[in-house]
């Protein structure tokens, strides 16, 4: 099948154990998560030829069930943009209108499962880079609690936010391929005993008679005239299901996204020094002096977004503003992980449009980093409190273009957003 | 209304400091955006301060040899290998 999309950036078929609970199904997985013989680009230049010499956790837990990998997904560039823009394979086209992005980082995982070329797929959610296009792709995407899954074998982008989370066309395949990742890893020392024996796929009933659903107002007021129409009617398929929905306010979000952004680029700039065209990647060449060399791979073979966000990170983490940015930022998460708890006293899970605004047109945001950071403002302060959230399918706009409800739980309360989401998908 | 004047200097000296090339367009283009994505990372001034518990801590474990990648596999993608050891530019 051809690949109409752009999203995949190597289609080679990994075969699966022959009988678990993923038998006969097909994943599609995110091109920064590690799979030992195919080539592992990040969406990246620097990474072209780069081929892992062993499988991500997820990947052999992928395998061990049974499942089928058809192919590494397309992404922005080590999972930095919220387009799939960044790429440096081209960018990936929203199967639901073709003139638009799929949404990012993950952009080319919530295509392959919009348009048919994988049951199930797998992406990496550091800002909401698995919420985000499988909101503007119409699928079912999650981002499990920190600690729920392993990472070993994701390249690093942002370690204290990132996870790996399933999309799927619908909530109970979501929480299908969640039961077959989560659990505790030897090999990555954050994982928790949460997940272990889970069966999330079992709580995907939409049963929320008697349930509490918070509504943040700081997280709806900024959304699109459009987009807050479908979240009010699906709040009304809440409250007519037997839900009751009660507003809350969580000041600290205001600050999320500057606080997001500082965290993941210092983070980053740290990580991706390790790119240096010496044990991997491409090489700066063996002439002159070695930092020269460095810094002329890193400028060749490396993209317009990481180098702004490597240079911010730097930035932040510089003698003399560490405790302007760096600190504060820390602050504002410690505030944020606060908010969310002080909510969770009164409510059973928050409810937000997943993306305050509708899938752009190609090329439109590129120009503007700043306004492509704003568009994280709803997806952010989850990975800042290191909490479940899920994104499912809520409606569609005058246009045709799909509107999905983020549901945020308390930590380790997959079960509690899977059962409330399974009402609309 | 910026506080943040970046200007070219402070970008050549981060990105000296990143080991990143640019050239003079990019140090322009740059110098532009991080002013204003900077003043948005100001407001993270008007944050109070937090009381919070740390939420991680460190676990210690003696270290204990298991099997990892052989040598050969560790080399398989460097882009120039030499006695078994990664290739690297001039030290100096």
């Amino acid at each position: 099948m051809a690949d109409a999309h752009n999203a995949f950036v190597t289609e080679e078929t990994i075969e699966g154990a022959d009988s678990g609970p993923l038998a006969g199904a097909t994943v599609a997985v995110k091109d920064n998560i590690s799979t030992e013989g195919v080539r592992t680009t990040c969406g990246s230049e620097m990474l072209a030829e780069y081929v892992p010499p062993y499988d991500a956790t997820v990947v052999s837990r992928l395998t061990d069930a049974g499942a089928t990998i058809v192919g590494k997904t397309n992404m922005d560039e080590f999972g930095m943009g919220t387009t799939t823009e960044t790429s440096a394979f081209g960018a990936t086209t929203n199967p639901v209108d073709e003139e638009r992005v799929p949404g990012g980082s993950s952009g080319g995982s919530a295509a392959a499962v919009a348009a048919g070329d994988a049951d199930y797929a797998l992406g990496s959610d550091t800002g909401g880079s698995v919420r985000c296009p499988a909101a503007f792709c119409g699928v079912v995407g999650i981002k499990p609690t920190y600690g729920l899954v392993s990472r070993y074998g994701l390249v690093a982008y942002a370690n204290s936010l990132e996870q790996i989370g399933p999309l799927a066309p619908t909530v109970e395949g979501a929480a299908e391929l969640l039961d077959v990742i989560a659990g505790p890893d030897e090999h990555d020392a954050t994982t928790r005993d949460a997940g272990a024996g889970s069966d999330y796929a079992a709580a995907a009933n939409g049963d929320v008679d008697g349930l509490t659903v918070g509504v943040p107002t700081e997280l709806v007021e900024g959304a699109d005239d459009e987009v807050r129409a479908v979240f009010e009617d699906a709040l009304d398929a809440y409250r007519d299901a037997g839900a009751e929905i009660e507003e809350v306010s969580l000041p600290s979000v205001e600050y999320g996204v500057a606080a997001y952004y500082v965290i993941a680029m210092s983070e980053a700039s740290s990580n991706l020094a390790r790119f240096d065209g010496v044990r991997y990647g491409e090489s700066g060449g063996f002439e002159g002096n070695w930092n020269e060399s460095f810094a002329e791979t890193r400028a060749e073979n490396l993209g317009d977004e990481v180098k702004r966000r490597i240079l911010l990170g730097t930035y932040a983490l510089s003698a003399g503003y560490h405790d302007k940015y760096y600190k504060q930022a820390q602050e504002a998460r410690a505030w944020v992980r606060q908010d969310f708890e002080g909510a969770f006293e009164d409510v059973d899970v928050l409810a937000t449009p997943t993306m305050p605004v509708l899938p752009p047109k190609l090329g439109e945001s590129v120009d503007d980093p700043l306004q492509m950071y704003l568009m994280d403002a709803n997806t952010v302060p989850v990975n800042l409190a290191n909490l479940p959230a899920i994104s499912v399918p809520a409606g569609e706009s005058s246009e045709g273009l799909p509107v999905g409800l983020q549901l945020v739980g308390p930590t380790f309360g997959e079960e509690t957003i899977i059962d409330a989401a399974a009402l609309l998908g | 209304m910026s506080d943040s004047t970046v200007d070219a200097d402070e970008v050549r000296h981060v990105a000296d400091l990143a080991r990143v090339d640019l050239d003079d367009e990019d140090v322009g283009r740059y110098a532009d955006q991080f002013a204003d994505i900077l003043d948005h990372f100001e407001t993270l001034e008007e944050v109070p301060d937090v009381e919070a518990e740390p939420e991680l801590v460190n676990v210690m474990r003696p270290d204990e040899v298991e099997e990892s990648l052989d040598q050969d596999e560790a080399l398989e993608n460097a882009p120039e290998t030499e006695d078994g050891f990664f290739k690297g530019p001039k030290v100096s």
